[in-house]
């Protein structure tokens, strides 16, 4: 019953299935953890607000 | 084909007198900077239809969920029915947004970037209408976390599903950006950051969108191709993916972008606007040309491959399975492969087709009608094809309720297209190309 599911088992079926889906999940975490930490640090320091990629910067 | 040029006068000014005054400005206080937008009460009429006939939807699904799947004509044979058909569908022809994030982010393509946010709505659409139909289909969607807890290794739905959830994430994160670019919302610097970042590392997002999709499509197509009792979806395997598997997966790269091409000629005519230039669709209509003319080669083969090799040796001619019953016939194939294969394949690999807006629009239409017959017939015909000496085929059409839950994602996805296109900059070239009219 480890890693988080219910009927795991130790075998190669379980870690290409189980495996992926980390995968996925934990480059998709990353990436949002990554953009909002990097936003709040960046508000917090008050960088200007022209350099995005609004409307009128495409 | 402007729909406010079309209203007269007298009903513009009774919309504009009857609206208060502080809503006309606050929707116009949301709307893309330098862009014109129809008049309140006109959007308000616009929607009311859909809204109606996601209503509609809505009782249906509720039928479904407090009343159970005997509101549907699904039966022994149709454990599968027009749902999944739609779920297929809408999967295929959302396509685009993984195809189209993979060729601006990863391959390179910057004229993309003038149709990236309308592929990623659709997509968004698209892939939220499968759960929504999926949601429906299991009858009890308070216990769909089970196949998570409960994951089946060994089946390529669990993977469908893992897939599924994982690109769905995928696309609300791609679509976020787009919502907080609204002009109310993007004057909030965090909300601006954050937009921002996102569009900095996109490209590991679409890689990721590229990953997931390349895999749900082809199991979509591998759940059919494994099923060695049933002759006419049945296909012979590399390693353990049937031919299907890579068939589906080229096909929704090679039909969703016709879908997104189609779905923006749509909104261009409802609107009266030009919102995308003629060299954003000429670049995708010529990748979409390239794609189905390969997949039609690819696909064409399999046919006769299992036509004269894997049919035969399960004792059925191919004949079999398009006759002696009122519906599936060889024009079910024609349209499949001719109507919707080659045509469209051949009008947008050639320049001249490709670069005429009635042409290319014809192909895309037949691009989207080709893909969904494919899927009907990966479907349904596989269903209802007889499989024992003593079969006959099993025909099947859709209690209302089926209809009704499956026409509800529709009126979700216009209005949900509605409301982005009146709120958020969907597309970068509107005030380039449009002076400013109302839509």
């Amino acid at each position: 019953m480890f890693p988080f599911i219910f009927e795991w088992e130790w075998d190669m079926a379980h870690y290409v299935f189980m495996g992926g889906l980390y995968y996925a999940l934990g480059i998709v975490s990353l990436g949002v953890a990554y953009v909002v930490a990097k936003a709040l640090i960046q508000t917090d320091q008050g960088h200007g607000h022209g350099d995005g990629h609004g409307e009128e910067h495409r | 084909m402007d729909i406010t040029a079309r209203i007269p006068q007298s009903v513009s000014r009774i919309g504009d007198a009857l609206t208060p005054r502080f809503l006309v400005d606050a929707d116009k206080a949301l709307w893309p900077k330098g862009c014109e937008r129809a008049p309140l009460w006109m959007f308000g009429m616009w929607l009311g239809p859909w809204l109606f006939l996601a209503a509609w939807g809505g009782i249906a699904a509720i039928l479904c969920w407090g009343l159970a799947l005997n509101q549907t004509n699904m039966n022994d044979y149709y454990g599968f029915a027009i749902w999944i058909w739609a779920d297929l569908a809408v999967i295929a022809l959302g396509g685009g947004a993984f195809f189209s994030g993979f060729l601006r982010y990863v391959a390179g393509k910057d004229k993309l970037k003038n149709i990236i946010n309308y592929a990623v709505l659709i997509g968004f659409i698209c892939y939220s209408s499968a759960l929504l139909i999926l949601g429906i289909d299991v009858g009890q969607p308070l216990r769909g976390w089970f196949i998570f807890w409960h994951a089946n290794v060994h089946s390529m739905l669990t993977e469908v599903a893992f897939c599924l959830t994982c690109y769905f994430i995928v696309l609300t994160i791609e679509y976020a950006p787009l919502v907080l670019e609204n002009r109310q919302l993007d004057r909030v610097p965090l909300f601006h950051k954050i937009s921002h970042n996102f569009h900095e590392i996109m490209a590991v997002f679409a890689a990721t969108g590229a990953f997931l999709s390349f895999f749900h499509q082809g199991s979509l197509g591998g759940v059919a191709g494994v099923l060695f009792g049933r002759p006419f979806a049945y296909r012979e395997h590399i390693f353990i993916w049937p031919y299907t598997f890579f068939l589906f997966t080229w096909s929704a790269a090679a039909y969703g972008p016709c879908f997104t091409l189609l779905c923006t000629r749509i909104i261009e005519g409802i609107t009266g606007k030009r919102l995308v230039s003629n060299d954003v669709y000429h670049l995708l209509g010529k990748i979409a040309g390239w794609m189905i003319l390969t997949y039609f080669i690819a696909k064409t083969w399999d046919t006769v491959y299992w036509a004269m090799n894997t049919a035969p040796e399960r004792g059925f001619h191919w004949r079999e399975f398009y006759s002696d019953n009122a519906f599936y016939g060889v024009w079910i194939l024609v349209v499949e492969l001719l109507l919707g294969g080659i045509v469209p394949a051949l009008l947008l690999v050639f320049k001249k087709t490709r670069e005429n807006m009635f042409w290319l629009t014809v192909a895309v239409v037949l691009g989207v009608i080709g893909v969904s017959v494919n899927r009907w017939a990966m479907v349904l015909q596989v269903m209802a094809a007889p499989v024992m000496p003593f079969d006959q085929w099993a025909l099947y059409y859709p209690s209302w309720q089926e209809v009704a839950t499956t026409l509800l994602p529709v009126a979700y996805g216009v209005i949900l297209i509605s409301l982005s296109y009146r709120y958020l900059p969907v597309f970068p070239q509107e005030r380039e190309l449009g002076a400013g009219k109302a839509s």
